[in-house]
């Protein structure tokens, strides 16, 4: 369903010293370093999976999202989603396709959530009756009913956020790709959120790849995890066999996290990507 | 097209949550261009006319000018505020969406409070046709439409062309503005009272001259020969937006090949 194969890609970071001298310089003349973002990731996904995808902060985990939604092209390497390329297909290609951003509304902030549904429904060209019954499905799993008519400034992050699941539901996508989804959320809302995203799975045999930092989510959605550090992806395969190689390692030291923390950190060292 | 009146309903019910807000800025929308106006009569009171041209001719022009500023301004917000677009991420959004760049950054925002300005501006041309001393056809009524599509044409073609910049730069560039607000400023008069070389960058580069000055003449019985390619000079008008549409999606692009 989804091949990545030796996706790579760098950006140009301008790069200057401090002090005033050097910041007028730069207005001139600017110094780029090539920084590679991914190097050579590899990966393939079949229909129906859910996979954790982890790594620290600036590991590539959300540029490898943005080339696999199209919104970015890769310097090098071929990538096939449901048989299309993501970024030359585009618009044809993110119809089969629901993204989240975690940190990112892609509801119309000063209005009532369904006229935001509604918009999104005509820009997406859902037919009438998907669009009920999807919405009927959503509201009922994510326990929306009152919501749909606040405003989306007055919601709670946790209400705004299974309202921005639903609205990336509602043309019925294969692909479900989540950037940290439950960023933020108390306890109760990030349950919810991913009882959701189970039963999504399960029913409606959305695959979903879901980037986070909390392990908690993965520990409960993931079957399988992909690991990438600085570019590369460093470990891909089922959580269970992470957790028996990287779990009781070093059991000496506790630092008060859970076992599955525990297993990443260890994890982390023994690539040296912490 | 159905759908941007959809977008269009949200930014409106959007606006609507504000509306204190919005009378006043359409009401502030109101009188600005009408300062502006105001200059325009005393220059006339003084001086009695400008090279030939006679107040309410120039007014005329004046009246075209601005309503073609506020409708693009209305509907090309989205292009004019674009850079935020770009800071705050929303890009990305619009990106892994079905439908155009273009049609979803117009979409993106809408100016409703500029009314105020097309209101004022329509008063000007209702007033100038009235004291213009010219035999109206029906040819002539279609000419003056023309020059106002083509204005705004040419408009939103800058406004897009300045957005294509935020690719580079990220920030907005207040260079813009000059061929915004500056374009106006200068369009609002006759191009020929101004020096040679303004009037051909205003024909040539950015075509001003063919919604004003070119049409304004066979409007007022002033060409000699077929008044034709007079007349039609606002559709010439209206392909500057061609390159402009071409370098925007050059730019996006670029975009989706940096990521910046």
């Amino acid at each position: 369903m989804i091949t990545v194969s030796g996706i790579s890609k760098s950006f140009k970071v301008a790069r200057r010293s401090s002090g005033f001298g050097s910041a007028f310089k730069s207005l001139f003349r600017r110094e780029y370093t090539e920084v590679a973002a991914l190097s050579d990731v590899t990966f393939s996904i079949g229909p129906g999976e859910i996979v954790g995808y982890i790594g620290p902060n600036g590991a590539g985990k959300s540029t490898t999202i943005k080339v696999m939604s199209g919104i970015l092209v890769p310097d090098g390497g071929t990538c096939s989603i449901m048989g299309y390329t993501p970024w030359l297909d585009r618009v044809q290609y993110v119809r089969n396709i629901g993204v989240v951003f975690g940190q990112r509304s892609q509801l119309w902030w000063d209005v009532p959530v369904i006229d935001s549904f509604e918009l999104l429904r005509d820009i997406y060209d859902v037919t009438e009756k998907e669009y009920r019954s999807n919405l009927e499905l959503l509201t009922d799993t994510l326990d929306l009913g009152d919501l749909l008519r606040t405003p989306v400034r007055q919601l709670s992050l946790g209400q705004r956020m299974r309202c921005e699941i639903a609205a990336s539901l509602l043309h019925g996508p294969g692909i479900l790709f989540l950037d940290e989804p439950t960023i933020g959320l108390d306890a109760v809302s990030k349950i919810a959120v991913r009882k959701f995203i189970s039963a999504i799975n399960k029913e409606k045999g959305v695959t979903v790849i879901l980037t986070t930092h909390d392990m908690s989510d993965i520990e409960a959605l993931a079957q399988r995890i992909l690991l990438i550090g600085k570019g590369k992806l460093l470990y891909d395969g089922d959580l269970a066999a992470m957790r028996a190689k990287y779990g009781a390692a070093e059991g000496g030291e506790t630092g008060g996290g859970s076992a599955i923390e525990e297993a990443l950190v260890n994890m982390y060292k023994e690539y040296e990507i912490s | 097209m159905r759908l941007f009146g959809k977008y269009l309903l949200i930014l409106f019910k959007s606006q609507m949550q504000y509306r204190t807000s919005f009378w006043l800025l359409t009401f502030g929308q109101f009188f600005i261009p009408f300062s502006v106006f105001a200059g325009l009569y005393m220059l006339f009171d003084r001086f009695g006319q400008i090279q030939g041209w006679e107040f309410f001719e120039v007014a005329l022009v004046f009246g075209v000018i601005h309503m073609a500023f506020a409708v693009s301004e209305c509907l090309a917000r989205g292009f004019d505020m674009f850079s935020t677009l770009i800071v705050n991420g929303d890009f990305d959004r619009l990106l892994v969406r079905p439908r155009s760049t273009v049609l979803q950054v117009l979409g993106s925002k809408f100016e409703f409070t500029r009314f105020g300005r097309l209101l004022q501006s329509l008063i000007v041309l209702i007033w100038a046709l009235s004291k213009v001393e010219a035999d109206w056809t029906l040819m002539k009524g279609v000419t003056l439409l023309f020059m106002i599509a083509s204005g705004v044409m040419i408009f939103t073609g800058i406004f897009i062309v300045i957005a294509t910049m935020c690719f580079w730069t990220v920030q907005g560039l207040e260079i813009g503005n000059i061929l915004t607000d500056g374009g106006r400023e200068m369009a609002q008069y006759p191009l020929n009272i101004y020096h040679k070389w303004i009037t051909r960058f205003f024909t040539y580069v950015i075509p001003f001259g063919c919604v004003n000055y070119l049409p304004l003449q066979y409007i007022l019985g002033r060409t000699e020969g077929s008044g034709v390619p007079y007349m039609l000079a606002p559709l010439a008008g209206c392909l500057f937006i061609v390159p402009c549409l071409l370098l925007w999606n050059f730019g996006v692009r670029r975009y989706r090949s940096t990521g910046s």
